[in-house]
């Protein structure tokens, strides 16, 4: 071929290229582990079966950077996101969601209206409780939160989350205020000094996690005695052969949201998606998968006893158990953080 | 010569002087259009985003986007006494201004910004701004507009929120910078914050010792590995590049995860010693400043080699035995002969693992324990997780400057050609 030839197919390949827009498939994304795993099982593959469109996954770590900076610049690549609900609030309150419409979900008669906000709607009812190795400490492990701290019976290393959110609860049920009062003190300036405080009696033992498959990781390894992790994911682990037991006692429980990014492209195929994750039979396949509280009410009378009995909602569970304050950490969640930050690197 | 032969210079080689001159112009026209790529990208994508990095740690527009009309009403009434309360036109310009806000997120900005002030300054705007939504046509309140905010909140008629509001508002504001080095600004001028709260001048100095140190032991480790390298025969030189090599070719996350199970109480090395009887008790060499040295210096040591290795390769080996047939004791050769050879590889390589390891935050994290966070950690967190891109600009700054600081003082020591590498 002459040269002027050449130049002209590669202007036109360029050209063709260049015009053809590359429509982005349905893009959800979650905590990652083996919460992710189970959301695939029950939910990502039999959708992209029916649907016949493939569903593609992402992670992160929480937080709302990577949402504020899609939609600031105009040109989403997430679709539907799982958020802490203090998050998806903040999210919400910053214009960063899309507004739920109820008629749009078919199956929305079925989930209960607590699991309804106005920016999103319940994944699932999660919970995060103590943990230790039965194998160490056999059948006289600690079983409150003031047991995490003492460090001489029980001694090792102790895994919390390294995030102010969970944590300053727990160093004040650790100090003896009772889950009803929690907040009231926290709210204070004495209480959050006094939170403080108490974590600094045992913070050259504390080993922070962020993740939420590292605690286990690390009890499995004998890395920490005692940790804080969340329940789904130790009902998992001892499926793999360990034996972690789950102290109910004192459990911090709150819910997690779908939410949908404002204007992404793909705002129907979330819908239709969210639509099959609300449905009874998905529901209930991600229940016996990982033992979540699930929002589908029709779903939830149909589960066996031993499923229910392992879930954070089920009543025998419930002793003492706080639940997370969402308008409390919507207020006070940046500066508890950034003051919880600091902290940790003293 | 004869004068007529030096005239006889004359058509012919001026022809070929000028001959000469353009084709070499020529030639440097090319070298320039091919640079022309690298320089466009070292202007777009370095020195344009340094830029917006310094304009984004100074720039403070939130206040302004959300509240026009309170601040220009603010700038008018200036003759007033900044302690007394603004004037009921002020009052009236915030109502409006919460009534025509554009959108949520320029009102949530604005709450976010201004409870870097005080925390509950947050909980004061998007309840008010609720309120404004709500009760748009609900006319049966207080007559004045100072009086209805009051009625919201008491705060709105506090000389001390007032106070804060105007130190929030100018266009561009030095708080992110103070604040990234313990500052801050009050009404007596620019003083320490508050002791339980300072944190940043000490990471620094952590951030930039621990980069030193991963220096230094690279640099130790690194030296006669390279000068081995040059040493040995063939097939063992090809061993000892890939083993330095490798780390730059698997992935960062595969190599912290093999040192943590390599390292960790139940790991190899603890299992291993524990049953040669040498030690009692496992060591921790994990989750500590120990392992971060350990995992940075290993991740770091292509670094220190290569440059050492390129610079040694081009010494020639007659100058050591020159200097032993002169009779000099190999030690005296080594520090007088071949050590200032080197010592333009040894500028480059440091420099270049200091750098690098200032700069790092994924391993330290992975690796060490909560006191071993290094700078990055924080820019990362203020950027991806209280979305603060303030702070996390000014952090960014003061890493930029600290490490140029570090730049010049060695440039100075060891001379700019030898830091650059160059002869």
């Amino acid at each position: 071929m002459s040269s002027s030839k050449k130049f002209a197919a590669l202007a036109l390949f360029l050209v063709a290229s260049s015009g053809v827009a590359q429509a982005r498939d349905l893009t959800v994304v979650g905590f990652g582990g083996v919460t992710q795993e189970a959301f695939d099982k029950a939910y990502f593959k039999p959708f992209a079966t029916q649907s016949g469109k493939p569903v593609v996954q992402d992670t992160y770590g929480g937080g709302l950077a990577k949402q504020k900076a899609m939609v600031e610049s105009g040109s989403p690549t997430w679709d539907l996101v799982q958020m802490d609900q203090n998050e998806m609030e903040l999210a919400c309150e910053q214009g960063l969601l899309e507004e739920l419409d109820h008629k749009q979900l078919k199956n929305a008669a079925e989930v209960m209206p607590d699991a309804f906000s106005t920016c999103g709607v319940g994944a699932f009812i999660w919970s995060e409780v103590m943990t230790y190795d039965q194998k160490k400490f056999g059948a006289d492990g600690p079983k409150s939160w003031a047991d995490f701290w003492n460090v001489k019976k029980w001694p090792g290393k102790r895994g919390l989350r390294k995030q102010a959110r969970m944590t300053l609860e727990i160093a004040l049920m650790a100090d003896g205020v009772a889950p009803n009062d929690v907040y009231k003190v926290l709210a204070t300036k004495q209480g959050q000094d006094r939170a403080f405080a108490k974590l600094d009696e045992i913070k050259p033992y504390i080993q922070w996690w962020e993740t939420g498959a590292q605690p286990l990781e690390w009890l499995a390894a004998g890395n920490v005695a005692v940790t804080a992790a969340y329940n789904g994911r130790i009902a998992i682990a001892n499926q793999q052969g360990n034996s972690f037991p789950l102290i109910w006692q004192q459990q911090l429980y709150s819910m997690d949201y779908w939410t949908i990014i404002k204007n992404t492209p793909n705002k129907e195929a979330s819908y239709k998606l969210l639509d099959y994750i609300l449905s009874s039979k998905a529901q209930a396949d991600f229940a016996r998968t990982i033992p979540y509280g699930i929002v589908n009410v029709k779903a939830s009378a149909a589960l066996d006893a031993k499923t229910v009995s392992a879930l954070p909602n089920a009543p025998a569970n419930m002793k003492d158990a706080l639940l997370l304050d969402t308008p409390f950490w919507v207020n006070y969640e940046e500066d508890l953080m950034n003051r919880f930050t600091r902290w940790v690197a003293q | 010569m004869s004068a007529s032969s030096i005239d006889a210079l004359t058509q012919e080689d001026v022809s070929l002087a000028n001959a000469h001159q353009r084709s070499s112009r020529r030639k440097r026209l090319y070298s320039l259009l091919l640079l022309l790529p690298l320089l466009t990208y070292t202007t777009v994508f370095f020195a344009l985003p340094i830029g917006m990095m310094l304009y984004r740690a100074v720039s403070n527009p939130e206040l302004i986007q959300a509240f026009p009309r309170t601040i220009a009403a603010m700038a008018q009434g200036e003759s007033a006494p900044p302690e007394a309360l603004p004037s009921e036109q002020v009052f009236q310009a915030l109502e409006q201004d919460f009534i025509n806000a554009p959108n949520v997120a320029v009102v949530g900005e604005a709450a976010r910004r201004l409870n870097y002030e005080n925390s509950g300054y947050r909980f004061l705007i998007m309840t008010t701004a609720r309120q404004y939504k709500r009760s748009v046509g609900n006319e049966a309140v207080a007559p004045t507009a100072k009086q209805r905010l009051a009625d919201i909140d008491a705060r709105w008629v506090s000389q001390e929120l007032w106070a804060d509001f105007r130190r929030a508002s100018p266009a561009y504001s030095p708080y992110y910078l103070l604040a990234a080095m313990d500052l801050q600004q009050t009404d007596q001028g620019v003083v320490a914050v508050p002791e339980n709260q300072r944190v940043y001048v000490d990471l620094i100095l952590k951030t930039l010792k621990i980069a030193l140190v991963v220096s230094l032991l690279c640099l130790l480790l690194g030296f006669p590995y390279a000068a081995l390298m040059v040493k040995a025969s063939r097939p063992m030189q090809v061993l000892l590049f890939l083993a330095v090599m490798l780390p730059f070719w698997t992935s960062l996350l595969a190599r912290t995860t093999a040192w943590i199970v390599v390292l960790q109480e139940k790991g190899i090395f603890n299992t291993f010693l524990l049953r040669l009887g040498l030690i009692d008790q496992p060591l921790p060499m994990i989750f500590n400043l120990l392992g971060v040295y350990i995992v940075m210096v290993h991740i770091l040591l292509p670094f220190s080699v290569l440059p050492l290795y390129n610079v040694m390769k081009s010494i020639p080996p007659h100058f050591m035995r020159a200097s032993a047939s002169l009779g000099a004791h190999p030690l005296r050769g080594f520090f007088h002969v071949y050590l200032p050879m080197t010592l333009t590889g040894i500028g480059s390589g440091t420099l270049l693992t200091f750098i690098v390891a200032a700069g790092y935050y994924v391993t330290p994290t992975l690796v060490g324990s909560a006191r071993e966070q290094m700078l990055g950690y924080f820019i990362a967190f203020y950027t991806n997780t209280t979305v603060n891109w303030g702070m996390a600009s000014a952090l960014g700054l003061v890493l930029i400057a600290c490490v140029l600081l570090i730049y010049l003082l060695a440039a100075r020591l060891v001379g700019i050609r030898q830091i650059a590498g160059l002869r």
